[in-house]
Parts: C-alpha cells; sequence; structure tokens
C-alpha cells in the first residue's frame, strides 16, 4: 500500500500558510480546520516548512509576544516530502524514526496532499483487521 | 417531515456493486442499532460477488468460502439484489436520486494500467485482468483468445493477480480440474504448450507485494519447478538495513523462500517458473505480423526516496528476452460512472473517507458516498472492505442524523422494483442466483469439481427461466 492509496479517501485538501503570515493566523487555521499542522508553502505553492502546534507550544514557552511572530520565525524548515509511490510501511518508520507527525506530499511538482502519522496507524490497522477477517475466513469458514 | 431510519419510513439505500465491499456495506447498514434500512444491491452482472466470483483464483476455494457471509448478509431483512441492471444503461444516477436517500458507490477498479512502453499493444501482449476474467468465466471475457501455443511466457509484475496468472500457467490439467475454472479454460490450458513462466518484478524480493504463503504455494505445484537468479535475490545495502531496521517477519520469511528457489536443484518437472526481480521492461518486441516474440530489459539499482522507500532506478545494462506471450500486471485502476466525480490523479471516485465531493466546491455531495477499490484503489484482501466500508457507513448515519440525504420522489420498494422492471425485465434476484449458485454447484458435483460455471448471460437467463 502506498502513499496515493491514503491521499484517495482524504480528499486533496491541504491547508497551507504563507511564511510572512502570522502565527495567530496561522492558529486560526488550525482552529477552523481542526488539524495539527500547516505546511508553509512559496509562491508556486510547494512546500518551503511546515508548522505544528508543537512548535507555537515551543515558541508561546519562551516568548509572551508569540502571536504577532510570523511562521517563518518558528516553522521547521527540513521539511521531509514525500510521493504518492512511497510504500506506507516505510513511510511510517521514517515518521517514527525522525519524530515528524506530518509530511507533506508532492507529485509532478504540485502539493497533492499531507500525511499524518494517525493516517499512516489508521491504514495500518486496517490492513492487519482485514488481513485477520481474510484469514479466519479461509481457516474457519467465516468472518468474524 | 421525520427523518428517514424508521419502520414507516425506512432508509432506503442503493449499492451499486456486488461485490466485498458493497456486501459488507449492506451488512453494516442493515445490522444498524435503531435505524431502519433498506438496501437495494444492483449488479450489471446476473451474478453477484464481484472479484470473489470473477477475480480470486479458481484454485483458491478457500477464499471463495467468503461467499457464506454475503448469503447471511443477503438474508437480513431489507436486503434486496438487483441483478444484470448496470448504471448507466438500465438505470441513471438521476433515477436512483428519485428513488433512494442515500447511494453508495462500489463498482471496484475495472481496467488495469498500462505500462507505457513501445509495443504493448502488440498481438499476444494482454493485460493480466482479462486472461483472469477469462479463466473465471467473467460473461464479458469468455470469448478472449489467448496463445497458449507458445512455449515462454512473460508476466510483467510480482502482485498477487502476476503471481495468479503464473500460477494458473503452470498447474497441470489435474490440478485444474478440481477447481471451478471454467470449462472453455480448462479445455484450452489442456491444450497449453507453455513451458517457461517469467515473473518480471522491478524491485528486489522485499519490496515485492505478493504475501508470504503465496510465494510458498508456488514451490509446491505439481509439475512446474519454481526458480530465482542467485544474482537477483541477494540483498542490496538499503533493502538489507530496511529489513534489519523496522521491516516485518513476514517479509524476511518472503525473501528466504525466495532465496531458497534459487539455490533449489531442478527436479526435472514439465514447466518451469522464473522469479525475476530488478528487471523492467522498456519495450516489447514484435514480428512482421506484430506478434510479440520478446522483451527488451533494463536492469534496475534501488534508491531511497526522502520518504525512506525503495524504489526501482534504471541502470545503463539491458538484455532481451525472447517470449512469445505477455500479461501486464502493473496495477488496477478504477472507471470514472457517469455523473459520478471522479479523482483522475488516482483513479478514485473523488471522496473524503466515503464522502462523495463535489469537483468543484470540494464539499460532500448530499447522499452520495462509496467504498471499496474505486473509493481508496486496488489495494488490500477482501477483509480489508470491512473496515473500508465501516468508515463509509459511520459518515452515511452521522449524515442522516444531521438531516443530509437526498429527498428522493418515490421512497418504496415497490417503486423501485417497477422502475428496474421496466428497464431491465430479466433482472435477478437473490433467489435466482441461489437457484443459479445450486445448478452450478450441481454441474460440477457430476463431474467431481466445486462447481461449473455458466459463463454466458444467455446461458444464465435461460436456466433461470428467463
Amino acid at each position: 500500500m502506498n502513499i496515493a492509496r491514503l491521499l484517495a479517501t482524504k480528499g486533496d485538501l491541504v491547508v497551507t500558510v504563507r511564511p510572512e503570515q502570522t502565527i495567530r493566523e496561522a492558529l486560526r487555521l488550525l482552529a477552523r480546520h481542526n488539524i495539527g499542522a500547516l505546511v508553509v508553502v512559496d509562491d508556486d505553492r510547494l512546500p518551503v516548512g511546515i508548522v505544528s502546534e508543537r512548535d507555537v507550544v515551543r515558541a508561546a514557552a519562551r516568548d509572551e509576544e508569540v502571536f504577532a511572530l510570523a511562521v517563518s520565525a518558528i516553522m521547521t524548515r527540513d521539511v521531509i516530502v514525500g510521493a504518492p509511490h512511497d510504500d506506507l510501511l516505510t513511510v511510517g518508520v521514517t515518521m517514527t524514526d525522525r519524530r515528524i507527525r506530518h509530511l507533506p506530499v508532492v507529485h509532478r511538482g504540485q502539493l497533492v496532499g499531507i500525511v499524518s502519522i494517525g493516517d499512516v496507524v489508521k491504514a495500518e490497522r486496517d490492513r492487519y483487521r482485514g488481513e485477520v477477517d481474510t484469514l479466519h475466513i479461509m481457516i474457519l469458514g467465516e468472518a468474524t | 417531515m421525520s427523518r428517514p431510519g424508521t419502520a414507516e419510513r425506512p432508509l432506503r439505500v442503493a449499492i451499486v456493486g456486488a461485490g466485498p465491499a458493497g456486501f459488507y456495506a449492506a451488512d453494516e447498514l442493515l445490522r444498524q442499532p435503531g435505524l431502519v434500512v433498506e438496501v437495494d444491491m444492483f449488479d450489471r452482472l446476473p451474478t453477484p460477488f464481484g472479484l470473489v466470483r470473477g477475480g480470486v483464483a479458481p484454485d483458491h476455494q478457500k477464499i471463495k468460502a467468503v461467499t457464506a457471509a454475503f448469503d447471511r448478509i443477503a438474508g437480513l431483512p431489507g436486503f434486496r439484489f438487483f441483478g444484470g441492471v448496470e448504471l448507466g444503461k438500465h438505470v441513471t444516477v438521476d433515477d436512483l436520486k428519485a428513488h433512494y436517500h442515500q447511494i453508495f458507490y462500489s463498482t471496484g477498479a475495472q481496467t488495469d494500467r498500462r505500462m507505457g512502453i513501445p509495443g504493448e499493444d502488440l498481438e499476444r501482449s494482454h493485460p493480466a485482468t482479462e486472461f483472469v476474467a477469462w479463466y473465471n468465466g467473467h460473461p464479458d471475457y469468455r470469448d478472449c483468445s489467448f496463445d497458449l501455443s507458445q512455449e515462454r511466457v512473460a508476466v510483467v509484475g510480482v502482485g498477487n493477480v502476476a503471481i495468479d496468472v503464473a500460477r494458473i500457467l503452470c498447474r497441470t490439467p489435474a490440478e485444474l480440474e478440481k477447481t471451478d475454472i471454467a470449462e472453455y479454460a480448462l479445455e484450452a490450458l489442456r491444450a497449453s504448450r507453455v513451458r517457461e513462466v517469467i515473473l518480471l518484478g522491478r524491485r528486489g524480493p522485499a519490496q515485492a507485494a505478493f504475501t508470504t504463503p503465496e510465494i510458498k504455494e508456488l514451490g509446491e505445484l505439481a509439475d512446474a519447478d519454481v526458480t530465482a537468479c542467485p544474482d537477483e535475490v541477494e540483498l542490496d545495502d538499503l533493502s538489507r538495513a530496511a529489513l534489519e531496521h523496522g521491516g516485518d517477519r513476514a517479509t524476511a520469511k518472503k525473501v528466504e523462500i525466495i532465496q531458497g528457489y534459487a539455490r533449489r536443484p531442478f527436479s526435472r518437472k514439465g514447466r518451469r517458473l522464473v522469479l525475476r526481480f530488478l528487471v523492467s521492461p522498456v519495450s516489447l518486441v514484435g514480428n512482421a505480423a506484430g506478434e510479440v516474440i520478446g522483451m527488451r530489459l533494463v536492469r534496475n539499482r534501488l534508491v531511497q526516496t526522502p520518504a525512506g522507500t525503495l524504489q526501482a532506478a534504471p541502470t545503463g545494462d539491458g538484455e532481451d528476452l525472447p517470449v512469445g506471450l505477455v500479461f501486464r500486471s502493473v496495477g488496477y485502476r478504477g472507471v470514472p460512472l457517469s455523473g459520478v466525480p471522479f479523482n483522475d490523479s488516482w483513479g478514485v471516485i473523488l471522496n473524503d473517507q466515503g464522502r462523495v465531493l463535489d469537483p468543484d466546491s470540494r464539499q460532500p455531495l448530499p447522499g452520495e458516498y462509496t467504498g471499496g477499490w474505486i473509493k481508496r484503489g486496488p489495494t488490500g484482501v477482501i477483509g480489508t472492505n470491512k473496515p473500508d466500508a465501516v468508515e463509509t457507513v459511520v459518515r452515511m448515519v452521522e449524515d442522516v442524523a444531521s438531516d443530509v440525504y437526498l429527498r428522493p420522489d418515490r421512497p418504496s420498494r415497490a417503486e423501485a422494483e417497477q422502475l428496474v422492471r421496466d428497464r431491465q425485465p430479466r433482472v435477478v434476484s437473490y433467489a435466482d442466483w441461489l437457484r443459479l449458485d445450486a445448478i452450478e454447484r450441481e454441474r460440477g458435483s457430476a463431474v467431481g469439481r466445486p462447481r461449473v460455471k455458466l459463463t454466458r448471460v444467455e446461458d444464465i437467463l435461460a436456466a433461470l427461466q428467463r
């Protein structure tokens, strides 16, 4: 199973923010869409960073004026980008190892989606459930 | 007016496509506590079960046992089957909107992905899915023909379908006689002169999509030796590192079995099944008559993407492989349904966790849902469709509770049946199917086989006295 399969059922809305927008604007977007991270994009709508709720918490812990800062001041710049053909299994390992929770997906030079660690876990769970169910049928001749 | 879902006003759902995804959705809908649901399941074929009947290999009867669960679902109150009724031909999406509160599309991934290389359309080059549909007796493919007088066959791909095709080509008539393979296919395979089947994987053994039981089964064929090229099954550094770090036991086992095949001495069986890795066809070569006589391969090496996946990258090395028959199995793809938004990038209905989306606003279209391969793409085993169906049905139930559903003019069982009978007088019911099922099993038991399928729509209808 690859990332494309996961994006297929997620629609293709990626909530983005510009590096010069303020943290307050970023927080409004997070709240409105009920998500944990925004992809920071340039003029070509290509990812240049990620800003997550955790980044904001870290910044707020040391700076009272955090809301007025630009997104670029606190975003993570070293973004790992996925491709539709990346295997979910290896993506899950990479995300766990690198302690990243969101992976923007770029296809043919365009931002086409974002994969969260929750998406990866859910896909894995559904895969195992499906396999268990199929094995039940084969061994016991019945579905669970 | 009150919300649908009560005994006086049941929630009426049309399911389009009677494969596993459709059945699991029906099950989930009909077992919702506190919600009275009526499901009408449509299929363009007169027979139900989708790929369980037309895709799962005939020598995998144990997997086909899932149909017992589908029979149980079909027995739930509120379930009806309209077989032989095609969306876009007999009924339209607008017809369904006039009769149902919700529509669930589960039409599967009906075409194969192309390789996109020169020579792909030569004679004797076929999509593997056509061969699968043919040996499984699918009415639309029963009249296909494949030149089984060729001695060397290449199957491009190492997924489940590719393995099925290679295995069926290597089975003996005695092995096939025990299955429910279509009679004409059994006859054609009896006369087969195929001696060597070569499976081509573009990545290494650790990345191949097939499962451990499937690869193990290849080593147990009655009259075919399975082998692999030793230099292609040795893991490269990247694969070894990936396997040691974060790889699962199943993958390690799979690699071990394949490496065992590479070392195995030949036992002079009649056929040979060769597993090739790290090669991609770059073109098919034809003769003057436009028939395949070979393929040009390029050797690949593995490279790691930023997200960690090992992918094939061509090296400069090439190879010519003489073969007389080619099956491509590099993936399935969904086919757009007329009047239903499609996501062309992924070959699925445009959806968010099963809710069909408006292509312009990207907001859900009230009352339209999807499940199975046409929702998520061709991935997973039969059972994967269960959590997939649950995900969509949860949203269907939520939406009814939020008063979001279609407002049909004619929301009754009788009116829906009238519509179907007007458009397709020869509609097949589930009771009809159960009769046909008994007839097929009886035909099978007369000759010591699990089933002998009726493969022409006309024959099916005649057997049902239609």
